[in-house]
């Protein structure tokens, strides 16, 4: 028996089928309870873990379809339109339902009827109907009418006036219960009785396309998992090939016969219909994964969902096109889902004299999406240095220095517990911050390319222009030269 | 079974090594030209298909190294996969897109991936040298990772043999180990050329040989030209011709608009240099 604390007393919220019997109800105060049975076990309510229980049910439940949407505190709402053949008509469909979600140790109560509302109020009141087609007026008539999930203040008011069956609000004319309880009502009454339809918003979003593959048996061997997927990959490859279209992201689902669900995700680069490039991202994202998909005591749904795809024309390769030997796209994939997307990046040039903006790197996944065009600098003169490091700090280090005057080049200078006698110098490159930018009031750089004794080249800069800025400007190495 | 789509692909890379210009064919072996005189030693070049092992001369600072690849990888066509683990990136610095142009590397021909440890960065560039696409990849683990050992190099030349694509393995940090290299170097920087105190010159390597399975071992040291992408014997006593005033620091920017090409480029930066 579970209780929790509401409004100053604490009350029973759920009993199991022995406190039922022995008269037990919710809402009951738990003193009294205890007052009829003083050696009850009680348990304290846990909202948070209920919830995180119904999600887990829910994405248990999208083995059905994935139109699955959890309903108030203890129910979930399944769109089963057009699936229900896939089961065996609607009567196995509501079996399946109820023997799988008991087999995992609940009580079930379920309904199957036209609208969202109605099919909810009849799994509450009178679990194990399925309504036909237009049935539901005569179906929900003699329910209650807090089936209509209704605010206590209505509710009363209803109960008041004697109107407690809903076949008794159906007889009031509709323009008087709309002048006295508002519109509110009349919505929740078409909705019972099926003449206003309300969509369910699924827990997920609803993939493009889905493959799945059933077992009679579930299946516990991970190699014929992957090469269900590769299976189910060629099938989706089939399907958008007609539709000239190609997967840009995939979402592969094991449903384990015990109530979990695991799910991988993988993206690629370009539109791509290569069923066996997918198939070897999946074979790639399996072999990275931290926990390994473990089968328990076996899969027997898996599914492959398209979540996103572009446009994807047939093209003719020619010899003397562009090479598609040179095309990264299906290394960048398999890399980007082996070591995830954030670490596979590509530069990208960006119109700003600040090194670090200027420095940015993107996704190489994401570059297809069309980049910002800024041109590079162009390689250095003859004859010249480069103008910028090869590798830059993330972060500038602080550096020691000396220097002959307080605008000029150090002398000598410690970096790393290392002193570096300066030879050559060039500067001040003098960068001001991009106040219009950021908002934030940095100090403007002197940039010094210098090389020491040895050859080895640094940029420095030092913060703050002396005098004016800052009377004590610190010095930093921001980057090496090759 | 091959596709249309492979077999074209196969057709493509024939007629590439047939055209190439830079893959010289000395035994059969396609090679990427550094330049005279390092290609008397290397019979041509840096031989494609085989793995190139880079140590760093200086303790601490690897960016000789990392430049050196960053001059493969300008001299070399085609896309370049650059593989870091996360501890070069914070001991080294970045790769900064506008330096890698400043030393005649398009930025966008490369690819990096950051790996978190040794055995990530051997990973990836496994899985870089089984596709075809990269024509360079750059592996740089950090120090000396126990899972980088004479197998684990075996492995990637053994890629490497098989796409034919140049492997670079950058060592910073590390001391040499038995390897399946066919080429072993010591990269470390030079002092480059200037008369003046206040005037660099462009960047200069010290490139000492120490392995070498083709030919002769040797130790030459290099002046880079970013703009013509080539190394030149450094001369100690620079010519007077190639000197050139002090500049100050804001030269003019090259010209921009249409994308130019390599002359064109040269002919441009002549014309600023000078």
């Amino acid at each position: 028996m579970v209780a929790e604390t509401r409004a100053q007393a604490r009350r029973i919220v759920a009993v199991d089928e022995e406190a039922a019997r022995c008269g037990l109800f919710p809402g009951l105060a738990l003193a009294d309870a205890r007052a009829r049975l003083p050696d009850l076990a009680v348990a304290e309510a846990d909202a948070a873990a209920d919830h995180a229980l119904l999600r887990a049910l829910a994405a248990f439940a999208e083995r059905w379809t994935p139109m699955v949407a959890p309903a108030g505190r203890r129910g979930f709402l399944i769109d089963a339109t057009g699936c229900a053949h896939l089961f065996g008509g609607e009567a196995a469909l509501l079996a399946d339902v109820h023997a799988r979600i008991g087999g995992l140790g609940f009580s079930v109560q379920c309904a199957l009827a036209g609208t969202p509302r109605a099919a909810r109020a009849l799994a509450r009141w009178r679990p194990g109907q399925i309504v036909p087609a237009g049935g539901e007026e005569a179906a929900v008539r003699d329910l209650p009418v807090i089936a209509l999930g209704l605010d206590a203040e209505t509710r009363s008011s209803l109960s008041r006036l004697g109107l407690d069956r809903i076949a008794a609000l159906l007889a009031q004319p509709r323009a008087a219960l709309a002048a006295r309880f508002g519109d509110t009502l009349l919505t929740r009454l078409d909705e019972i009785t099926g003449r206003r339809d309300a969509p369910i918003s699924p827990l997920r979003p609803m993939p493009l396309h889905v493959a799945e593959r059933r077992f009679a048996d579930p299946m516990a061997d991970p190699g014929t998992a992957l090469a269900v997927l590769a299976d189910l990959a060629r099938e989706l490859c089939r399907l958008l090939e007609r539709q000239g279209k190609g997967v840009r992201g995939l979402e592969a689902g094991f449903f384990r016969s015990d109530g979990q669900v695991r799910r991988l995700q993988t993206a690629t680069a370009r539109p791509t219909r290569d069923a066996a490039h997918l198939a070897h991202l999946f074979r790639e994202r399996l072999a990275s994964l931290a926990d390994p998909l473990d089968p328990g005591f076996g899969f027997d749904v898996i599914r492959l969902a398209v979540t996103a795809c572009d446009d994807m024309p047939e093209v003719q390769p020619r010899l003397d096109g562009p090479a598609e030997a040179d095309d990264l796209a299906p290394l960048v994939d398999v890399l980007a889902t082996r070591f995830g997307a954030d670490r596979v990046m590509r530069f990208a040039a960006r119109d700003s004299h600040v090194p670090e903006a200027a420095a940015r790197t993107l996704p190489a996944q994401r570059e297809a999406a069309g980049r910002p065009a800024a041109p590079w600098p162009a390689a250095a003169p003859a004859g010249l240095p480069p103008e910028r490091p090869l590798t830059l700090f993330a972060r500038p280090e602080p550096v020691e220095t000396l220097a002959e005057v307080p605008d000029g080049p150090p002398l000598r200078f410690r970096w790393r517990r290392v002193l570096h006698e300066v030879v050559h110098a060039e500067g001040p490159e003098r960068l001001a911050p991009e106040w219009w930018a950021e908002g934030v009031a940095a100090l403007s750089r002197d940039y010094f390319r210098v090389e020491d004794q040895a050859g080895l080249r640094f940029w420095l800069y030092r913060e703050g222009v002396y005098g004016r800025e800052t009377a004590r400007p610190g010095w930093f190495v921001h980057g090496l030269f090759a | 079974m091959t596709t249309p789509r492979e077999t074209l692909a196969a057709l493509r890379r024939s007629v590439a090594a047939m055209e190439s210009m830079d893959g010289l064919h000395q035994g059969g072996r396609a090679c990427l030209p550094l330049g005279e005189p390092l290609d008397g030693a290397l019979a041509g070049g840096l031989a494609c298909g085989a793995l190139h092992e880079v140590f760093c001369g200086h303790r601490g600072v690897a960016t000789a190294a990392v430049g050196f690849a960053a001059m493969v990888a300008a001299l070399a066509r085609g896309p370049v996969v650059w593989i870091r683990q996360d501890m070069a990136a914070s001991e080294t610095g970045a790769l900064h897109g506008a330096g890698c142009a400043g030393l005649g590397l398009d930025p966008d021909r490369l690819v990096l991936v950051q790996a978190r440890d040794g055995t990530g960065v051997l990973r990836a560039a496994e899985e870089a040298l089984r596709h075809h696409a990269p024509r360079l990849v750059v592996a740089e683990p950090w120090g000396e990772p126990e899972v980088l050992d004479l197998t684990a190099t075996r492995r990637l030349a053994l890629r490497a043999a098989e796409t034919g694509a140049l492997a670079l393995l950058l060592r910073p940090a590390a001391a040499p180990v038995p390897s399946a290299a066919l080429t072993r170097w010591v990269v470390s920087a030079a002092p480059s050329a200037s008369g003046r105190a206040h005037e660099l010159g462009p960047p200069v390597l010290t490139l000492d040989l120490i392995r070498n399975r083709l030919g002769p071992l040797g130790r030459w040291t290099m002046e880079w030209d970013a703009d013509a992408r080539s190394f030149a014997p450094f001369l100690r006593a620079a010519t007077p011709h190639r000197r050139l005033p002090a500049v100050p620091v804001h030269r003019p920017p090259p010209p921009r608009g249409e994308p130019l090409l390599g002359e064109e480029r040269a002919a441009t930066g002549q014309r600023i240099a000078g």
